[in-house]
Order: structure tokens, then C-alpha cells, then sequence
């Protein structure tokens, strides 16, 4: 029981960071149909700048908002830049574009910052508490807890704010948003803004368990991708879904199996689910028009 | 037709922009070589031996050079890409045609590098770990780090003194950690070690207590294992004391050896034992150690000049450029046989990694004494003395 | 037809008079290494061309295939004691029955889906050869016994020049006359609309199929093609960052374009070598190279010229 309920802890705890990730892909996909491989270079901006504004002397609250200012304004600039400009292109070429964004991105970080591991404190100390015999690290519940409210303040913004409500229009037909009136361009914007903030709050919130550097971004951004695949590309819930159902799989793949093939197990399972549902759990039919 | 014109273009820009980084050739110049993996996965390793190569030979050219001549250092970055390497190597000898090369950070990239070099006949020192590099001896491929088997005979033998027999190993999947870890087994036997437990991680993971967990309730334990480098053992060391594992002896190795593993595992590292060289502890060194002098002055001229701790890293950089050197100053040619020929009677030679003597069945010239049994105490690094 | 027919001629010839010529402008055999970088990475994005340019289907799992390739000719003569030509035939081989049986339920899942379950195919394909050392030699690698043919061992940067060259050339008419074939044209209304093929009569998970082993086969050839060359392999080749680089090849030469993909190749095997001497700054400018030249030549490298060449010449 406690081996199980330690193997539960660790799997959540990863899985949660994986969960605000794919939101974060989800969020950009949705309003603007780009699946953006830089969303992992959000979370290090989170990890990385609030490690250096804290080495500074800014008390870590404050770093904290710091970097999620700095990731938002990136999130923005990479918006106007290099997506705006490439409106109407395909979806691969645009897909290319925020490859590159993230080469450009990690080699940008690795100039500025360095290129060594970081650490930042525990929000609450390192004492383990004692679970019914497993032992879990207080910064495990920061984030699920962090990632809770995350997703609980996009729920109340998209489904009781008329901007949120603009957001969804937007996701559910692009043009038929911009007939009823909705800046489309903004929401995009807002999108990118809001996506690479919850990025740099999962990089924030799972620097003291995991460390940081500059090139910690791609895993994640692959990680996260097939989690929000796994759930239903678009679908929030299902983003939040698969998050938690990855990290869980690799932590019992791990405890139960092997843990050298608990990546390949995590991705057999994607297989066979997209097998037997090809739009993942909560994926919408989308029926092509001719 | 495009094709061709990019190419040519692209080409040009890359001989064009060769000619400005290097200048004119002078004839009172001696050009040597460096691949190394200053950014990916190894930039921790690289990024040391990058900063010292450049450091020291710029301290060698300001004091006259070697011989006469002065050194020009070429160095490019293969982020860890074993084919990249492989590119940049034959660059080095058909288009900067240097004399010597001293690089390839990872087990991965030197061997990948080591045919072209074997071909054009010119001594590369690798600074890689594995022992497949030296093993079997290659005419022109010399190493200046401990091999992994070195590593696991040591603490082996340290486990041994503590009647400890029955480990548990939890190593990290890339190169570095599946090498050691497969040393390991192979030396085990031979110490009447009984590995009870083998466990990995990926080396991008993030959390490792579901295997920890596995190990814990693995009956038999007495000791932990754990090969690896980079930042998954510091991640392991943390998970270890969050499980409340500390009452079982646990070893990490010379792949995490500097000041940078303390700080990022933090208060969990305390009583971690692992082997590495002199080097970490040369302000704890008895005035008499042969080492002393050289392992002190390097740090204090690494710290200084780069503003980061020192690692074994770069000191391994920086024996292989001064391995070079020597030899070079002892055939007073810069020919790559007569240079290859005095690396390989190096004897004697006092590095930051041991007192190195090679033979021509001996490319690495180092034995056991050369590593150093080392507990963290209070945040430091300390000697174990033998016998406890 | 005709002129279809000397377009194609005209492609062909040229790209054997550029690598003919090349080799007289080139001053050391470090650039015919590099060149030879090129034509084998240009031969596997031609491959995953004809999947993604022509079938309109995206793989980013596809290194597994160039790995497979790779260490077939790495383990067949070491391990089972088969000839490295025959080692060469059989990676094709396994590669196409791989992509036989994983094809059919794998195509039936559309854009991201179809990019995610490749995805996994290739994290499994890269895991299992990092993993069983025993047999590729794990992380690090192993070496590759040089390729000999009737008693001549192939070997030197020179040599493989021309043989990555002629296996390019060779590569790139099939896929030229591919474009020209019922299949082709099938292909193409493929990438078109799924549901309109249908329609028309296109068996469209049949067509998928075979676009999908056909690329793969092209990958493997690539990938032995590379590991004979290095005389070393390592399970990099095989991973999820050399997919995604084959995918950029393709897209940034231009989709459903050969010539595109020799160029994509050529561009983004040569860059790092160009942008090296900028140390810190190479990653930086790589991406922001990949960036504007995909705003600004959205379609790809080649078909924007071209389109750009041809709207010239008429006015």
C-alpha cells in the first residue's frame, strides 16, 4: 500500500507538470491551430529566470512574477513576430517556425544564463511528510496544488468571462468568431500571453523537485504534446487528463514493470488508446468538408 | 541549378568565414585540435574543458609557446552528436590540418571521432571515460580520465572493507551511466559483490523514487550504487534521503564530481561517498602529496579566471593539453609520429587526475591510488581515511 | 507530357552535373565529407517527401527507419555473420515489413494523431536499440564493419562521395517518376483531400501504405548508407531530434518538392558547419534562420523561387 501510494504521489506529481504543459498547448491550438514545440522553453524561462532573479537577491515571490512577466512578454513576442507574420501558412510550416523558436529560444537562454543545472529552494522545506508509510516531498503538493488552481482559473476565465467566452468562439470556428465581431488577432495574442504563463508557473512550481537548465524545454514539450494527444488535442479536460494518466503511467511503469522500457510502455498505451479511439479520450470528431 | 548555387554559397561563406576567425597562417605557429560538447546534454563536461583548453594555451603562448611556436587552438562544438563529431574531426585534419588533438568529451563522440584520426595518424587525446577507448590499445588514442572500471573497483574495494557485499545499483541510461554500470557487473564477482537490485532512469527524468522504492524494499540491501552523471544523481541523491534511505551506505562516482552535485542535491548529499581525483581536495592534501602543488594552482587559476568552481572536468582537459605539451617539447618537432611516440612514454607525469605513467599497452597511465575515496561532510568534500 | 517528361530529364541532369562538378571547386576532402552528409540526409527527406509532400501524411518517428537501417549493416555481419550488402537488404527489408504492419492502423489517424503515434513508434524503435546493448553496444554505439563489394572495400570520403551521390541520383529519379505514375497522381489527391480521393475511387488506406513504406525504405537505405560511411553508429541516428531535423529538411526545401529536399538537406546540414565559428551564438542563429526563411518562403526554399522565378520571367 505505501509502495503504491508512493509510486501514486510521484506519477501526479510529474504527471501535473506534464498536464500544464499540454494546457498550455492546447490553449495556443485552440485559437490559433498551431502546435506550438516551443511550450517547453516556456517552462524553463519559468525555472531559469526566477533561479537568476532570486540569485540577484529578489526575495522569491517576487523573482516568481518576474518570470512569469518575462515568459508572458516572450510568449508575446513570439506571437507577433514569428507567427503573426506567417498567418495563413500550413500548418507544418508553421509548426517548423516554433521548432525553430525553441532552437532559437534555448540558444538565447544558454547565452544569458549558463549552461549548468539550477536548483531553487522548496517552497515549504524538504521534511518529507509521512503518507500511510510513503514519503512525499511538501513541494509535491505545491504543485498539484498549483496546478489545480491553474486550471480552475482557465475554467472560470473561459466559461464565465466574456473574453474567455471570445476565446472559445474563437477555438470552435475562427471565422464565424471574427463575423460576430471578436478581435481574433488579440485573442491569439492572449493565447500565446496565457499559455506561456502557465508554463513558466509549472517551471516555477517543479524547479525544487527536478532542477532546471537551459535545454530542459524539448523533453517537455514532447512529453507534454503526447499527453495532449493522449487526452484529445483541444479539449482542456482531456489536456489535464492525459498529463496525469502519462506521469502515472511511467511511475507504475517504473515501480511495476522495468524501468528502463517505462518510456515505452507510456507510449504503447498512447498507441493502443489512439488505436481504439483515434481523436485520444476527449477528442472531438472532426469530419473533413470537401 | 538552385542546389548548386546554394551550396557554393553556403560553402564559400564557410571558407570565408574560416579565413577571418583564423588569420593568416604564420609559419611560427603549431596548430592543435579540440572537439568538444560545449552545448547538449555533456555541456557541463564540455564547458569546463572548453575554458581551460583556451585559458592554458593562451598562458603557454603569452610565456613564448612551446619550442619556439606559438599554439593555435581550434575548437568546435558538436553538442554531443556523435556524427557532428565525426564531421568536425575530419575537419580538423584535412582542412586545419592540426598536428594533435586533445578532446572528445563523451564515450559516444570519441569513438565516433577515433577511426578518422587512427587513418590520418595524428595523436588524439580523448577526454572521455569508458575504457573501450584504451581498450584495446589504439596506436594514436590516449585518455586522461579514470575509466568507469577504475570507479567501480574502488568502491568496490571500499565496500569490501566495510563487509558490505549485497548492492543495489541504480544507473543512469546515456553512455556514461550504462558503461559504468555494465563495468560494474563485469568487476563485481572478482570482489564478491552481489548485485540484489539493478535499476535505471532515463537521463532526463525528473523523479526517481518509484526505483529507489523498488530497491528499499529489495531485502539484502547494503549498499546503493549509482552510476551516472549530470543532473540525474542529484535528483537520486534527493529522492534517497526523501525515502529515508540514509541509514544504507550510498556511492555516486566520479561522474558527478564538482562542487555543483553538493549544491543541487544539497543537505541529502551528506555522508554520499564517491571517488574522484585529487583535485576536489587539494586544500586537504598533506603538504607532502606529489599532486598538491598542481591541483591547487589550477584551481586557483580556473576560479579566477572563469568565476566557477572547479571540476574534474576541466582538470582532465587540462592534463591532456599538458600531456601534449610535454611530449611535444620532448620530440622539439611537429611531427605527429615523433609527438605520438613521446605521449606514450609519458612517465612521471603529475596531473590533476594522478601521476600518469603510459606504455604502449597502457594509453590512460593511471592506476587505483590515483583515485581518492571522498565523503561529503557539512556541504565539503572529505578524504575517507583507509581503514574506516 | 513532353515537357514534363525534359523537366524531369533537366532535374536529373543537373543534379549530375553538380555532383560531378562539385569536386573540382572543393580544396580538401573535408568538404566532400560534408557533401556526402548531404546527399544521404537529402535521400531520406526525399523518402518522408513522398509520405508528407505527396501523400500528405506527417511522420515524426521517421529516424526509427534510418536507425534500423543503420544498424543492420551494423549488426548483421558483427553478430549474425551476413554479408554487409546482404546486411543492407535486410534493413530495407525489416524497415518495409515494419512499416507494413504498424501502416494500416497507424494511417487510419489524422494530422496531430498521426504525428503523435509516430512519434511513439520512434521513441520505441530508439529505446529498444538504446537499450539492448548486447547488441547495438547501448548508448555509446558500436563500429561498423566497411562495406565491401565483390573484394573492393568501399571506404575514404572520396569513395563515398560518389556512392551516397549515385545512390542519391538514383533516389531521386524514382521519386521524380513516382510523381508521373497512377500511384503518384494517387498520391497527390491524397494530400489533396482524403475524403475527395475516396470519392473518386482512390483506395486511400492502400496508397497511405505504400507511401508509408516507401519512405521507409528510403530512410533505411539512408541510414545504412551513413553507418558504412562513419564505420560507427549510435543510436542518436535513430532518435526523436534527427526525426524532427528530417521533417524541418523537408518542409524548409518545400513540400512535395525533390529538388526541395536536396536543397533543405544541403542548407541544414551546412549551416552548423558555416555558423560554428559564431561559438555561443550558433544555436540562436540557427533558429533564427529556420524562422524567417519559413516566413518569408512559406511554401519551402524551392517552390517560392521558383514560383518567384517563373512570375519574373513572364512579365
Amino acid at each position: 500500500m505505501a509502495e503504491f501510494l508512493q509510486f501514486l504521489i510521484s506519477g501526479l506529481t510529474v504527471g501535473a507538470v506534464y498536464a500544464l504543459v499540454a494546457l498550455g498547448f492546447t490553449l495556443i491550438y485552440n485559437a490559433s491551430g498551431v502546435v506550438n514545440f516551443a511550450q517547453g522553453e516556456f517552462v524553463m524561462l519559468g525555472g531559469m529566470v526566477t533561479v537568476f532573479a532570486s540569485a540577484l537577491g529578489v526575495p522569491l515571490p517576487l523573482a516568481a512574477l518576474v518570470a512569469i512577466v518575462v515568459a508572458m512578454v516572450i510568449g508575446l513576442l513570439l506571437h507577433r513576430l514569428a507567427i503573426e507574420p506567417a498567418r495563413g501558412a500550413s500548418a507544418v510550416t508553421l509548426i517548423i517556425i516554433t521548432i525553430g523558436a525553441s532552437i532559437l529560444l534555448r540558444g538565447l537562454a544558454a547565452i544569458v544564463f549558463d549552461k549548468q543545472f539550477h536548483k531553487l529552494p522548496a517552497f515549504t522545506g524538504d521534511t518529507p511528510v509521512d503518507l500511510l508509510g510513503a514519503a512525499i516531498q511538501p513541494q509535491s503538493f505545491w504543485v498539484l496544488g498549483g496546478a489545480a488552481v491553474v486550471v480552475l482559473a482557465l475554467y472560470v476565465f473561459l466559461e464565465h468571462t466574456l473574453l474567455g467566452k471570445a476565446v472559445l468562439a474563437t477555438a470552435a470556428n475562427r471565422l464565424a468568431a471574427r463575423l460576430v465581431g471578436i478581435n481574433t488577432t488579440t485573442i491569439m495574442a492572449l493565447a500565446f500571453g496565457g499559455s506561456a504563463a502557465i508554463g513558466a508557473i509549472a517551471g516555477i512550481l517543479v524547479t525544487p523537485i527536478t532542477l532546471t537548465s537551459y535545454d530542459v524545454g524539448t523533453l517537455l514539450a514532447l512529453k507534454g504534446f503526447a499527453a495532449a494527444m493522449l487526452g484529445g488535442m483541444g479539449n482542456p479536460v482531456g489536456a489535464v487528463v492525459g498529463g496525469l494518466l502519462l506521469g502515472l503511467l511511467e511511475a507504475f511503469g517504473a515501480g511495476y514493470l522495468s524501468s528502463t522500457y517505462k518510456d515505452a510502455f507510456a507510449f504503447l498505451v498512447i498507441l493502443i488508446v489512439l488505436f481504439a479511439a483515434p481523436q485520444g479520450l476527449f477528442g472531438r470528431r472532426v469530419v473533413e468538408r470537401v | 541549378m538552385k542546389t548548386k548555387a546554394t551550396l557554393k554559397i553556403a560553402l564559400a561563406a564557410g571558407a570565408m568565414s574560416l579565413g577571418l576567425a583564423h588569420g593568416a597562417l604564420a609559419q611560427n605557429t603549431v596548430k592543435i585540435g579540440s572537439v568538444l560538447s560545449v552545448t547538449g546534454p555533456s555541456s557541463f563536461l564540455g564547458e569546463p574543458e572548453d575554458k581551460t583548453l583556451r585559458l592554458y594555451v593562451d598562458k603557454i603562448n603569452a610565456a613564448g609557446g612551446v619550442a619556439g611556436k606559438k599554439i593555435e587552438l581550434v575548437i568546435y562544438d558538436d553538442g554531443g552528436d556523435a556524427n557532428k563529431a565525426r564531421t568536425f574531426a575530419t575537419r580538423l585534419i584535412e582542412d586545419d590540418k592540426v598536428i594533435a588533438m586533445v578532446g572528445g568529451t563523451t564515450t559516444g563522440t570519441t569513438m565516433a571521432m577515433v577511426p578518422v584520426f587512427e587513418d590520418a595518424k595524428v595523436p588524439f587525446i580523448s577526454l572521455a571515460g569508458a575504457i573501450e577507448v584504451i581498450d584495446p590499445v589504439r596506436k594514436f588514442v590516449f585518455k586522461t580520465p579514470h575509466t568507469d572500471k577504475m570507479a567501480c573497483e574502488k568502491i568496490f574495494e571500499d565496500l569490501k572493507r566495510r563487509n558490505l557485499t549485497k548492492i543495489g545499483m541504480i544507473s543512469g541510461t546515456d553512455g556514461f551511466g550504462a558503461s559504468m554500470r555494465a563495468q560494474c557487473l563485469k568487476v563485481a564477482p572478482t570482489y564478491g559483490m552481489q548485485i540484489v537490485s539493478d535499476e535505471t532512469y532515463g537521463p532526463r527524468d525528473s523523479d526517481m523514487t518509484a526505483q529507489l522504492t523498488k530497491i528499499k524494499n529489495t531485502a539484502g540491501v547494503q549498499a546503493v550504487v549509482n552510476p551516472g552523471f549530470g543532473q540525474g544523481p542529484a535528483i537520486v541523491t534527493r529522492n534517497y534521503a526523501q525515502l529515508g534511505m540514509n541509514n544504507i551506505p550510498f556511492y555516486q562516482s566520479h561522474g558527478v564530481a564538482s562542487k555543483s552535485f553538493i549544491e543541487l542535491a544539497g543537505a541529502a548529499a551528506e555522508g554520499v561517498r564517491l571517488p574522484a581525483a585529487a583535485l576536489l581536495v587539494g586544500d586537504k592534501l598533506p603538504e607532502s602529496d606529489p599532486q598538491k602543488k598542481v591541483v591547487t594552482e589550477y584551481k586557483q587559476t580556473y576560479e579566477s579566471a572563469t568565476k566557477q568552481p572547479v571540476s574534474t572536468f576541466g582538470g582532465h582537459a587540462y592534463d591532456g593539453l599538458f600531456i601534449l605539451v610535454e611530449a611535444m617539447k620532448r620530440a622539439n618537432s611537429t611531427d605527429s609520429q615523433k609527438i605520438r611516440d613521446e605521449i606514450e612514454k609519458t612517465k612521471g607525469f603529475v596531473g590533476t587526475g594522478g601521476i600518469v605513467n603510459m606504455s604502449a599497452t597502457d594509453h590512460l597511465g593511471l592506476d587505483l591510488s590515483a583515485f581518492r575515496m571522498l565523503e561529503i561532510k557539512n556541504g565539503d568534500w572529505s578524504l575517507v581515511a583507509s581503514g574506516s | 507530357m513532353r515537357a514534363l517528361m525534359n523537366q524531369r530529364f533537366l532535374t536529373l541532369a543537373v543534379l549530375a552535373v553538380v555532383i560531378g562538378i562539385l569536386p573540382f571547386v572543393f580544396p580538401s576532402s573535408y568538404y566532400f565529407r560534408v557533401a556526402s552528409l548531404v546527399w544521404v540526409s537529402a535521400l531520406a527527406a526525399i523518402g518522408l517527401n513522398i509520405l508528407m509532400g505527396q501523400a500528405g501524411q506527417v511522420s515524426l518517428g521517421h529516424a526509427a527507419f534510418f536507425g534500423i537501417g543503420a544498424y543492420a549493416v551494423a549488426i548483421g555481419p558483427v553478430h549474425l555473420g551476413i554479408p554487409s550488402w546482404a546486411a543492407l537488404l535486410l534493413g530495407a527489408g525489416l524497415s518495409a515489413l515494419l512499416a507494413f504492419l504498424v501502416g494500416r492502423p497507424i494511417l487510419r489517424l489524422k494530422g496531430h494523431y498521426l504525428a503523435i503515434a509516430t512519434l511513439g513508434l520512434g521513441v520505441l524503435v530508439a529505446l529498444v536499440i538504446t537499450t539492448e546493448s548486447r547488441w547495438t553496444g547501448g548508448p555509446d554505439g558500436m563500429p561498423v564493419e566497411r562495406l565491401t563489394l565483390f573484394g573492393w572495400r568501399v571506404s575514404g570520403s572520396y569513395t563515398w562521395y560518389w556512392v551516397t551521390g549515385g545512390l542519391l541520383l538514383i533516389g531521386t529519379w524514382i521519386a521524380l517518376n513516382l510523381d508521373d505514375t497512377p500511384t503518384g497522381r494517387a498520391f497527390r489527391a491524397l494530400h489533396d483531400s482524403e475524403v475527395a480521393a475516396q470519392v473518386v475511387g482512390v483506395d486511400v488506406a492502400r496508397f497511405k501504405l505504400q507511401a508509408f513504406v516507401i519512405a521507409a525504405v528510403y530512410a533505411s537505405l539512408a541510414g545504412s548508407a551513413l553507418a558504412f560511411m562513419n564505420g560507427f553508429i549510435n543510436p542518436d541516428q535513430a532518435g526523436f531530434l534527427h526525426s524532427v531535423e528530417l521533417v524541418t529538411i523537408v518542409v524548409l526545401g518545400g513540400l512535395g518538392s525533390v529538388v526541395g529536399s536536396i536543397v533543405g538537406a544541403a542548407v541544414l546540414i551546412t549551416l552548423p558547419q558555416v555558423l560554428t565559428v559564431f561559438h555561443e551564438y550558433e544555436h540562436l542563429l540557427l533558429g533564427l534562420i529556420i524562422i524567417v526563411s519559413m516566413i518569408f518562403m512559406r511554401s519551402g526554399i524551392v517552390p517560392t523561387l521558383s514560383s518567384l522565378f517563373l512570375r519574373k520571367a513572364r512579365s
